[in-house]
């Protein structure tokens, strides 16, 4: 039976947070080797971040960010490094926006449309990766660099006047055709701004990537796969279908990251469509070790510190040192994680060498005594 | 999984295959890469005869077919494949000791960066160590984490590009934006520029072959002025630090293969558990390894703001160092081959940078040719499923060839990656990277 193992569940969370705090002190070190007071800008950060109004940013912004991070997380829990979760996601929002925007259905139908359209242009471009892996052992970490890039060039493309792009009415602008306001997501209407009604897919696509992974054959297999490809070979696991499902799996997740943006706030996909969430997405879903809440906290951290250090501008700092503490996290909480599972490791053999010790020493004594 | 693609040996002369044919069977030693540029431009010389005597292009379209071949040309491709070379390099140094670099991008940042920071304050080859020195700096984090505490090592990597990246802005700001630095035309994401490292025409022989290249009457001849343009962009122009990074090829080269010390770093890439039972220091080679990779990488990154463009310049890596990767990749984690890779990319870089859609517009006629061998190449093989496909994508683009008259700059920008994703599948089961490459390596693991 599995115990509850106090001192395990301590380890786990003290690695993430001994990684902030690093990540700050590393940031105090910088701020003040720079000249500036460190703890004032911490200080602003906190009392702005924590505003009603920012609050909603954050809530908004962590939407977008969690999506990412599970996308990227179902890839990591079996060894597939998606970097190419950014490319997916715009080449999904763009043909997603200019499929909305084309189309003129009964609103519930065509917001589902729109978020399905999303879902199969990223499975399959992460699909085209996954199978040149097993086809052609081609490594997706650099197959994904590609396809990042060729996305870039598809939309760069089609996003023109006379193609699938829409000049407005300034004529400044660019943009796919404006999605029509009945298909618009509903929002959950609070003061001073709204939330945007996307967190609720988020959510359930938290649960589903928890009850697939840690509840389901598949969601085992998949794991097993991750620990070791051979292992899972023996015990029947076809790993080839494993890693193009999983491709697929980690693409839909990433056509969905756009969809917040595109259905509750810009409605089109035009130049400033937010770019490189795909390697957020990877900070944050290595600051949540891929699990569904830690990716939650991770995601809800990213945007805090965004949304803080946007008011330091006004207060005689520079915001492009949220740069700093978010890499510093990174690098520090990979590293803390890593020494921790060693140290658990290590705990765990004495643990189970002094058990095994104590039944030698028991079955002895029982041979005398009888 | 198609058995023909690991049974047929290689061609052993490949003729037309300017990208394609490369195995890792027959070793890309240095008169094979001789081979293959020379049987290119007779590709690029026979096509052009072709076209122009069939009329295929009209006379507009004449000076594009030149423009792949004349000195300028070469010279842009030279300057825009060394840094992806030098990238690759630093990968190549990395790989070979068994540790994965993805961080070259980050690294290749810091270079651009210290490099241009440096530079323009005092004298450029100081901006030179500097980027060399930031690169370092990052290389000694990827080998902390990854030899040290044993992270995986693309993780880490992943982690090297974003702190980078955050590092290199924050500072940019900072330090380019105020003072003296604004006043000299920095901005947050941007340096002042710096003064230029010299470059070098070698006398005498720039000349010579420009003469022969066009001659008297403003002629160019069949392949003669090809060679001359190729070799002619080799020797006009060149920067003192392409020189050094050449020297850089050639040193990488003696000391991975010809020396000890390259042997036993190697070993620890193809197998630790064994050097290390030799007595081989397993972590140093691989701390040394890593931190000469992230030096490469960065004096990559100085090139770019010193010799590129003079000025630090934010996103100005532009994925350079994960095109290094592949470059190194596409070679077979060898220095000729990862010469030939950058060489290629970058000659992609400049005909986009120069020349834009229509002269890679030619390009297409070339590919038709290299389909249409393939195609043979496979009925002679009897694959016929495979010969049909590659003739009917040939006589694709031949019909996309004659009924346009440029190719989309978007398209342009692409080829590359297209390229490298289509060689990489074709030809990855035939490479062989270290066998330890990317995995963990404890100290005393083997006991």
């Amino acid at each position: 039976m599995k115990k509850f193992d106090k001192e395990r569940v301590l380890l786990g969370l003290a690695a993430p947070l001994l990684a902030i705090v690093v990540a700050f002190l590393v940031t105090a070190l910088v701020l003040a080797a720079t000249g500036k007071q460190p703890f004032s800008a911490f200080g602003i950060m906190f009392d702005y971040g924590s505003k009603s109004d920012s609050q909603v940013y954050i809530l908004n912004k962590g939407t977008t960010y969690y999506l990412a991070g599970l996308a990227v997380a179902v890839g990591f829990r079996m060894n597939l490094f998606n970097i190419g979760v950014d490319g997916q996601y715009r080449l999904a929002a763009f043909f997603a926006a200019a499929l909305g925007g084309a189309l003129t259905l009964p609103g519930p139908l065509q917001i589902v449309m729109i978020i399905l359209c999303a879902m199969i242009v990223g499975a399959m471009w992460a699909g085209i990766a996954g199978v040149l892996k097993v086809t052609r052992g081609v490594s997706e970490v650099v197959s994904t660099i590609m396809l990042n890039a060729i996305a870039t060039a598809i939309i760069g493309y089609l996003l023109q006047v006379g193609r699938l792009g829409n000049l407005d009415q300034a004529g400044t602008k660019i943009s796919t055709k404006p999605i029509p306001e009945s298909a618009h997501f509903f929002e959950f209407p609070t003061t001073p701004a709204p939330v945007w009604g996307f967190i609720v897919v988020a959510i359930v696509a938290g649960i589903a990537f928890w009850f697939t992974l840690s509840r389901t054959r598949f969601g085992f297999d998949l794991r097993t796969v991750g620990q070791s490809g051979s292992a899972a070979e023996a015990s029947g696991v076809n790993v080839k279908r494993m890693v193009v499902t999983s491709m697929l799996i980690s693409g839909a997740m990433a056509g969905l990251i756009g969809m917040p943006t595109l259905l509750n706030d810009s409605y089109e996909y035009s130049g400033d469509f937010p770019v490189g969430i795909g390697f957020t997405g990877i900070a944050i879903a290595l600051l949540g070790r891929n699990n569904p809440v830690g990716i939650a906290l991770g995601a809800l951290l990213w945007a805090f510190l965004e949304r803080g250090s946007g008011q330091l501008e006004f207060q005689g700092y520079d915001k492009e040192i949220v740069g700093v503490i978010q890499g510093v996290i990174v690098l520090c909480v990979v590293i803390a994680y890593e020494v921790v599972r060693r140290y658990g490791l290590r705990r765990q053999q004495r643990q189970v060498g002094a058990k095994l010790a104590a039944q030698a020493r028991n079955s002895d004594k029982q041979e005398v005594s009888a | 999984m198609t058995v023909t693609a690991t049974s047929t040996p290689p061609p052993a002369a490949p003729q037309l295959s300017g990208g394609s044919g490369k195995g890792g069977r027959t070793r890309l030693s240095f008169p094979v890469i001789l081979l293959l540029a020379a049987g290119a431009l007779l590709a690029l010389s026979t096509i052009r005869w072709i076209g122009t005597t069939l009329d295929l292009i009209p006379d507009a379209e004449a000076g594009n077919w030149w423009a792949l071949t004349a000195s300028g040309q070469i010279t842009a491709a030279l300057s825009m494949a060394v840094p992806i070379g030098l990238a690759g390099l630093g990968g190549l140094w990395a790989e070979r000791a068994g540790v994965v670099n993805i961080g070259l991008e980050g690294m290749m940042i810091l270079g651009t960066f210290f490099g241009a920071w440096a530079g323009w304050q005092t004298d450029p080859w100081l901006g030179v160590l500097a980027g060399v020195l930031g690169g370092m700096f990052g290389g000694l984090l990827h080998a902390l984490a990854t030899v040290t505490f044993g992270v995986d090592h693309i993780i880490s990597g992943i982690a090297i590009n974003i702190l980078a990246l955050g590092v290199t802005t924050y500072f940019a700001k900072l330090w380019f934006n105020s003072g003296e630095a604004a006043a000299k035309g920095g901005s947050p994401k941007q340096s002042p520029p710096a003064d230029e490292i010299t470059t070098v025409t070698v006398p005498g022989l720039s000349d010579w072959l420009n003469s022969i290249e066009i001659d008297k009457e403003g002629q160019r001849r069949f392949f003669v002025s090809d060679v001359a343009g190729f070799l002619g962009g080799l020797v006009t122009n060149l920067s003192l630090l392409t020189i050094v990074a050449v020297l850089l090829f050639v040193m990488t080269f003696v000391v991975l293969w010809k020396t000890s010390f390259g042997l036993r770093l190697r070993s620890c890439g193809e197998n630790p558990i064994a050097a290390e039972s030799l007595g081989v220091n397993v972590y140093k080679y691989k701390y040394i390894a890593v931190i000469v990779s992230g030096g490469m990488a960065g004096l990559g990154g100085a090139f770019l703001s010193l010799v590129t463009s003079h000025i630090y310049n934010e996103g100005q890596t532009g994925g350079r160092g994960y095109i290094g990767l592949a470059a190194m990749i596409f070679g077979n984690w060898r220095p000729g081959g990862l010469a030939m890779g950058a060489g290629l990319f970058g000659y992609a870089d400049a005909l986009q940078l120069r020349n834009g859609g229509s002269t890679v517009h030619v390009m297409l006629l070339l590919l038709v040719l290299v389909l249409l061998a393939i195609a043979g190449w496979k009925a002679y093989r009897k694959s016929w499923i495979q010969a049909g496909a590659s003739a009917v994508i040939a006589v694709g683009v031949l019909l996309w060839f004659l009924s346009t008259d440029t190719v989309p700059v978007e398209f342009v920008a692409a080829t590359p990656y297209v390229v490298t994703l289509l060689v990489l599948s074709l030809s990855a089961q035939r490479l062989r990277m270290p066998k330890a490459d990317g995995m963990r390596y404890r100290k005393g693991q083997g006991k």
